[in-house]
């Protein structure tokens, strides 16, 4: 009543090299994609749709910007933000979560303040985080943290609430307690989840990030918007456009890799 | 007279149900001896799940007692081996690692673990497939991997909720030798739920039929065939004659 894996080479070679042929193939179609893209701006900047720079003005800008060093120093100050806010606003919302899921009266505690809270946009707390925190790095990275924090308590608790009840109970008729059934399986079983959670809240710390910057920022890509908006210089708007969504999507990549990594054991679809 | 290993006294589980009391078991007394097969048959929703997680400590009864070793049960416990209806396979382990999951919570150590589970996975036939996850496993690998899990731990007593359900008729039959083989050598104690009215004459001492509605036993049925249970047994007309009487207890109820 033995069974054997399978063991057939070609097959899996067959399969690897099918597998490359698709990734291929949707790798040309994204090119062609940007490819398309690229053109219809230059044609709509060729005629000139309400002074829209061209892709090549906007290249020499972000060369420029580049080689004097500014697109730098505005990424670095904004990344500093979002991942200082995005790491606080996590670190925070994953044990929070954990204790709202495992604990009714965490539950019932907590509940009500992020059901509250989360209906209010963290842009709107802006004027009162200037009021309370001053006009330093402090309200920006609050209001990012409470835009990922948000964000990341609610699918952590989900999580949590969601682990499947005949898991549970395998793990205690295995003789597991409280602490190993949350360790062994709660935490394990809510992992997609929290990483959902955390890819959200990544995409709600950016968008924060911008409007954040608006509170008299020296450096970062929203307030160099901001600037180039007074001397209604578009090209610079659009190479920090450019970087907000090229950087965002750099780290939501690595955020999936991540997920990709730690739940190969879920069942997709 | 001994204590009963598993004693169900005036047991009773019900639950609320759009606002109305639902018994799924009822006022039921059963007594199961140490070493003793005991399985469970009976229409669907007539409460046997519903009896075993009492009996696991997973379940409150909502009147009468069950006592394990003449204590109240208040709880799981690894003595109470369970294998669940829907497998509760932990799908971030490995196949090994699932196996291993209660000995590492008992604290055996990592070479005695890795024995043990090496001889469960021989067991129910799953030794290639150690490093699988779960879910590249047929519905039939994944039950027979919970077996395992559950034999790891050496549990006194075998709670088993149609462990052989999705197996192929063959694996099926395999098992079934298997599990009698395992327990003449360490007289387990086992409650054995199955729709299959073979499989619970082949396997037991006494099989239970229940009724629906309030849940309840209907009738019980000895089997007088000695063990070990060979092929001669499963086609002799005693056998026979015994799964005809439970056959009729299952379907001709009323
Ligand atoms: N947690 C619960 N809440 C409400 N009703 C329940 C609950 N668990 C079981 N029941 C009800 O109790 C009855 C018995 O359920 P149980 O699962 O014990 O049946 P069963 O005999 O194991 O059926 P099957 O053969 O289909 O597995 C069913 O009618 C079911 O709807
Ligand atoms: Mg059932």
């Amino acid at each position: 009543m033995t069974e054997t894996a399978i063991q057939d080479d070609g097959l899996a070679r067959r399969h690897a090299l099918r597998e490359r042929e698709m990734r291929r193939k949707l790798l040309a179609l994204n090119l062609l994609a940007a490819v398309l893209g690229l053109a219809l701006w230059s044609l709509l900047s060729f005629i000139d749709l309400a002074g829209l720079p061209g892709p090549l003005s906007v290249a020499s800008r972000a060369i420029q910007l580049i080689a004097n060093g500014q697109l730098f120093v505005d990424l670095a100050a904004s990344i500093q933000r979002v991942l200082l806010g995005f790491a606080i606003g996590t670190a925070l919302a994953i044990p929070v979560g954990f204790l709202m899921g495992w604990y009714t009266w965490a539950r019932g505690l907590m509940e009500p303040y992020v059901q509250f809270f989360r209906t209010i946009p963290p842009l709107a707390l802006i004027p009162l985080a200037i009021v309370f925190l001053g006009i330093g790095e402090v309200p920006k990275v609050f209001v990012i943290t409470l835009a990922a924090f948000l964000v990341s308590v609610i699918s952590t608790y989900q999580g949590v609430v969601n682990v499947d009840r005949v898991l549970i109970n395998a793990a205690r008729v295995l003789g597991a307690g409280d602490a190993a059934v949350f360790r062994r399986v709660i935490v394990p079983a809510s992992t997609p989840f929290i990483l959902v959670g955390m890819r959200t809240g990544l995409g709600a710390a950016w968008s924060t990030l911008v409007a954040a910057e608006l509170i008299a920022a020296q450096q970062g890509l929203g307030h160099r918007m901001q600037q180039a908006q007074i001397y209604y210089d578009l090209e610079t708007i659009f190479v920090a456009l450019i970087t907000i969504g090229i950087t965002g999507l750099l780290m939501d990549r690595v955020l999936l890799w991540l997920d990709q990594r730690l739940t190969v054991w879920q069942e997709r679809r | 007279m001994t204590t009963p290993k598993i004693q169900f006294a005036r047991v009773s589980c019900a639950f609320v149900l759009q606002g109305q009391e639902f018994r799924a078991v009822n006022d039921l007394d059963l007594d199961i001896a140490d070493g003793e097969i005991v399985t469970l048959v009976g229409p669907s929703g007539c409460g046997k799940s519903t009896l075993m997680n009492m009996a696991a400590g997973l379940q409150e009864p909502t009147g009468g007692t069950v006592r394990v070793d003449g204590k109240p049960v208040s709880g799981p416990g690894p003595e109470r081996g369970v294998i669940f209806q829907q497998y509760a396979l932990f799908p971030w382990l490995t196949v090994a690692q699932n196996v291993g999951f209660g000995l590492e919570i008992k604290g055996v150590p990592a070479q005695e673990r890795a024995r043990i589970v090496a001889r469960c996975l021989d067991l129910v036939g799953l030794t290639a497939f150690a490093d699988a996850l779960p879910k590249t496993l047929s519905g039939g690998m994944k039950q027979r991997c919970a077996i395992a899990r559950a034999y790891a731990v050496d549990p006194a007593v075998l709670l088993m909720d149609e462990p052989f359900g999705a197996l192929d008729a063959l694996t099926r039959v395999n098992m079934q030798e298997q599990l009698l083989a395992t327990w003449a050598r360490d007289k387990r104690t086992i409650l054995f739920i199955t729709h299959d009215v073979d499989e619970a004459v082949f396997l037991a001492h006494r099989v239970v039929v229940m009724a629906a509605r309030p849940g309840r036993i209907h009738e019980i049925v000895d089997v007088d065939l000695p063990y070990p249970r060979t092929e001669d047994i499963r086609l002799s007309q005693r056998f026979q004659d015994l799964r005809n009487r439970v056959w009729h207890a299952v379907y001709h109820q009323h």
